[in-house]
């Protein structure tokens, strides 16, 4: 900047010009190496509150049980986008800005190269002692020789025939440096888009399915979903899935395959109908039509049947939660239509009936209650049994793996026994008004996650164009090398780095000598070594 | 003794020898004094190997003569290339007791690490980039690392489902050896600053105290720096693509190829903080003389991704287990 005494011209409309003198130093600023260093820097600290705090998108039950355990401290957490983080203002005014600073970048610099790539390489400075590779040669060298070599080792060349006869011939190489730089950096800004535009369009649902059980594609039907905000839920792909058999094999207690075998049937826009079988397993996802449909979970099935004081039957399959790496696992069963008089008809609100059970899935005799072994080998149901009112009826959504915990606090349930009672499979456990809970066994399920992410393929495409720029970005070298037939006779070659790294000095001789075979590259002197390749 | 007896035999005796290596070369780095040969010798190619040099400084009173202390160092150099054996021996041997690959838990990931670190050490060592001595860092910071290992060391069993894949091999593969590659750039990076420390200390006449005097011995300052750029050149791409088989593989076995897992956050930050050590670099020269910081504030951050990530944070990587 140079710095100027005249005053400034005051007729001008003043505000605009200082508006746009103040906005040129912003951009300068903003597209400011340092300044990208400083946002890096930022982006990483910002993006460690995602990792402490429970996010919503990926965890909506983490977020309210955080709700749970802090009730005073979540809602201030909230006000702050710490369950948002990824999405939060302050996160996307960090990278925006990295990406307004990176365009800022990336253009004047595409600009520069493409220029670069096509105008001639400069000469070599008047005296070429003072570069940092120099020979003076004592030997003839041949200039379309010279040529030759350089062109077969893919130097670009630029020849100079001076008035007094000096012939220069300056060569360049790596230019693909800046090539990969740029291409490297304009890839994450794809890969941005592709994000973006995936957020927009893609739509998830994840569904809980036992053996034997079908279900279709569309929100109803998913015990969890989210749409992009681009996408009409009435326009989601047709298609149908069955769970034929599911098998999980385990080794020493730890699980080592899980196999799904699934049908499924798909209507296309067009009203053709496709279907087939496959076996869905961990890391082999089924692709219907670009919808992809992964095994990401599995859990127990337990079926058992409720028999009323009036002996009429009701039986139930209800999906278990695992606790923990063992599969013991949490659920409940509720039978809220029992215990009606067959004669009368009448409905007595409070004979209803739930249980609150714990399925092992191998017990030991006499142990603890809670196994080690995740395979079924001696499952038992641990059951409390409660009776009354148990609140559906209110309309407000509960879980189904539990018994509402108001009911109990509210009296409106009453606990039937004080000790959980065990029982196998066939056994019964019997309540005081003689009805009967019957363990049948127990099935499995999987778990599915449908999603379509039509971003996936732009960021795939993204990220390998940012590993191919990144290759030559930090492993080309750019240099420079002259050779210079001076019109009294000699010869002398130099070579220039453009980056810093070692070895110019033996390129440069290695080309020295290949241009002029009779001549001996020289020991190292003291002067080229205390230049060596320090730069 | 079963496959998995012999594995933690050798995984012992490799702790053993580095242990002694790195007495050995703290023998040679303590008495060969020759001291201002280290930066030359990192600056001009050439063997590693030991001439008698001219510039011999006699050190009176030492109760190890150099010749002696080289070849203490040789020593050193020897039972590393025998301890790397007997660690890469030690893996090989548990891929065939499990018949899987062997990056399945904490542990056999951390020994990975290790491994590939002393290979990279190995390497610059044999190519005469770095001066043998310097391998009582190398050894000390791999010894470290296996010592950490030892304290999440798991039974060689099988693999769960979403890690029977031949993804694991590809993208654990290269975080370990990114992870091992910049475990040596970090050394260098410290080495660099405690060199660079001495300097300044040297020409402010001010008293050396130790331990910086141990810095007495190190390579010149600028040529530690640039050691520490091109390993950090190396390595950032095989940890931008490690992490990139990772999103791919995260895509077949749970659904998503980027979930802002914890694992993939502390990845996601090494990544943008190593990105900013390379343009530190260019970046001005304060950036410059902070850049060797950067540097291993990202190591802090794989550290942390490493350990308090899978122990604390849980998350879809956790099922790795201890
Ligand atoms: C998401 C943000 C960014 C990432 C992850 C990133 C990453 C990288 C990486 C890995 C390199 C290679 C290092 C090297 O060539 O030495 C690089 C080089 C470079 N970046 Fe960035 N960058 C980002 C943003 C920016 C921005 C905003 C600018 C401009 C203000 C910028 C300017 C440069 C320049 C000039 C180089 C070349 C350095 C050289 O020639 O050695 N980068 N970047």
């Amino acid at each position: 900047m140079t710095a100027t005494l005249t005053p400034p011209p005051r007729s001008k409309p003043k505000a605009a010009k200082r508006f746009r003198a103040f906005a040129r130093r912003w951009w300068h600023q903003l597209t400011a190496m340092r300044t990208a260093l400083l946002l890096l820097l930022a982006l990483a600290l910002a993006a460690i509150p995602g990792s402490t705090f429970p996010q919503r998108a990926i965890s909506a039950v983490d977020v309210s049980n955080y709700y749970d355990q802090h009730p005073d401290l979540a809602p201030w957490l909230d006000r702050v986008w710490a369950f948002d983080v990824y999405t939060s203002p302050w996160f996307s005014a960090i990278y925006l800005l990295l990406m307004i600073s990176l365009i800022g970048c990336i253009l004047p610099r595409l600009g520069v190269h493409w220029k670069a790539l096509r105008a001639k390489v400069p000469d070599a400075p008047k005296r070429m002692s003072i570069l940092p590779y120099h020979r003076t040669l004592a030997v003839e060298a041949n200039q379309s020789m010279a040529r030759a070599v350089l062109k077969q080792r893919r130097w670009r060349t630029t020849v100079r025939e001076a008035e007094d006869g000096t012939v220069t011939i300056a060569a360049e190489k790596g230019q693909l440096r800046e090539t990969g730089n740029l291409l490297f950096h304009t890839s994450i800004i794809f890969m941005l888009v592709g994000v973006g535009a995936g957020s927009l369009m893609s739509w998830y649902g994840n569904r809980i399915l036992s053996e034997d059980k079908a279900y279709c594609n569309n929100l109803q039907q998913y015990d969890e979903y989210g749409l992009g905000a681009w996408v009409d839920e009435t326009s989601l792909p047709q298609f149908c899935l069955t769970l034929n058999d599911f098998d999980a094999q385990f080794t020493n207690g730890g699980p080592t395959a899980y196999d799904a075998d699934v049908s499924w049937e798909a209507t296309g826009g067009d009203g053709a109908v496709e279907e087939g079988d496959y076996a869905l397993e961990v890391n082999h996802p089924l692709n219907i039509d670009g919808t992809n449909v992964f095994l990401i979970g599995h859990g127990y099935t337990a079926v058992v049947t409720y028999t009323d004081r009036y002996g009429q039957t009701q039986t139930l399959h209800q999906e278990f939660l695992a606790m923990d790496a063992s599969m013991n696992s949490e659920g409940a069963f509720k039978f809220p239509d029992v215990n009606v008089n067959p004669d009368t008809g009448a409905v007595d609100e409070d004979a209803e009936v739930g249980f609150d059970a714990i399925l092992v899935p191998t017990y030991e005799d006499g142990g603890m209650l809670l196994g080690t072994d995740p395979e079924l080998n001696n499952p038992v149901l641990a059951l409390t049994a409660y009776t009354g009112d148990l609140g559906l009826a209110d309309g407000q959504p509960e879980s189904v793996y539990a018994i509402n915990e108001a009911q109990i606090a509210s009296g409106n349930l009453e606990q039937v026994n004080d000790q959980v009672e065990v029982i196998g499979v066939g056994d019964a456990m019997t309540l005081p008004d003689g009805s009967q809970l019957t363990f049948d066994g127990v099935e499995q399920y999987a778990v599915l996650q449908v999603r379509h992410d039509p971003g996936g393929p732009v960021v795939l495409a993204g990220a390998i164009l940012l590993l191919g720029g990144l290759l030559p970005a930090l492993a080309v070298r750019r240099r420079r090398f002259w050779i210079r037939w001076n019109p009294d006779g000699t010869v002398e070659t130099a070579g220039l780095n453009r980056n810093d790294y070692d070895g110019l000095d033996e390129e440069c001789d290695e080309l020295t000598a290949a241009i002029a075979p009779g001549h001996e590259p020289p020991q190292a002197s003291e002067t080229d070594d205390s230049i060596g390749s320090q730069q | 003794m079963t496959g998995a007896e012999v594995a933690n035999a050798l995984f012992v005796a490799t702790i053993v020898t580095y242990a002694g290596a790195m007495f050995a070369y703290a023998v040679e780095y303590a008495f060969d004094k020759r001291a201002p040969k280290g930066a030359k010798r990192l600056a001009a190619v050439g063997a590693a190997g030991d001439t008698d040099d001219a510039d011999l400084i006699p050190a009176e009173n030492a109760p190890i003569s150099p010749a002696a202390a080289r070849g203490a160092g040789r020593l050193g150099l020897v039972l590393t290339f025998l301890g790397t054996a007997a660690l890469a021996t030690s893996i090989v041997t548990r891929v065939v007791y499990t018949g899987r690959w062997p990056w399945g838990n904490m542990f056999e990931y951390t020994v990975g690490v290790a491994l590939a670190s002393m290979v990279t050490w190995l390497i610059l060592v044999s190519r005469g980039t770095v001066p043998r001595r310097l391998g009582l860092f190398a050894t000390f910071a791999a010894t470290m690392v296996l010592g950490t290992s030892v304290r999440v060391y798991t039974e060689a069993g099988p693999l769960v489902p979403a890690l029977d894949s031949y993804w694991i091999i590809i993208h654990v593969t290269a975080a370990i050896v990114a992870s091992g590659i910049l475990l040596i750039g970090c050394v260098f990076a410290i080495l660099h600053l405690v060199k660079r420390r001495y300097d300044r200390q040297v020409s402010d006449g001010r008293p050396i105290r130790f331990p910086l005097n141990i810095a007495e011995r190190l390579p010149d300052a600028t040529a530690l720096e640039r050691l520490t750029f091109k390993i950090h050149v190396f390595a950032f791409p095989l940890l931008t693509f490690g992490i990139f088989a990772g999103s791919v593989w995260a895509h077949f076995a749970w659904g998503r190829y980027w979930n802002w897992d914890p694992k993939e956050v502390w990845a996601f930050i090494a990544w943008v903080v190593y990105a900013a050590y390379l343009h530190a670099r260019v970046s001005g020269r304060s950036a410059k003389a902070n850049a060797p910081w950067i540097a291993i504030l990202g190591y802090a951050v794989m550290l942390f991704n490493l350990t308090a990530v899978n122990l604390v944070f849980g998350g879809l990587h956790s099922y790795a287990g201890v």
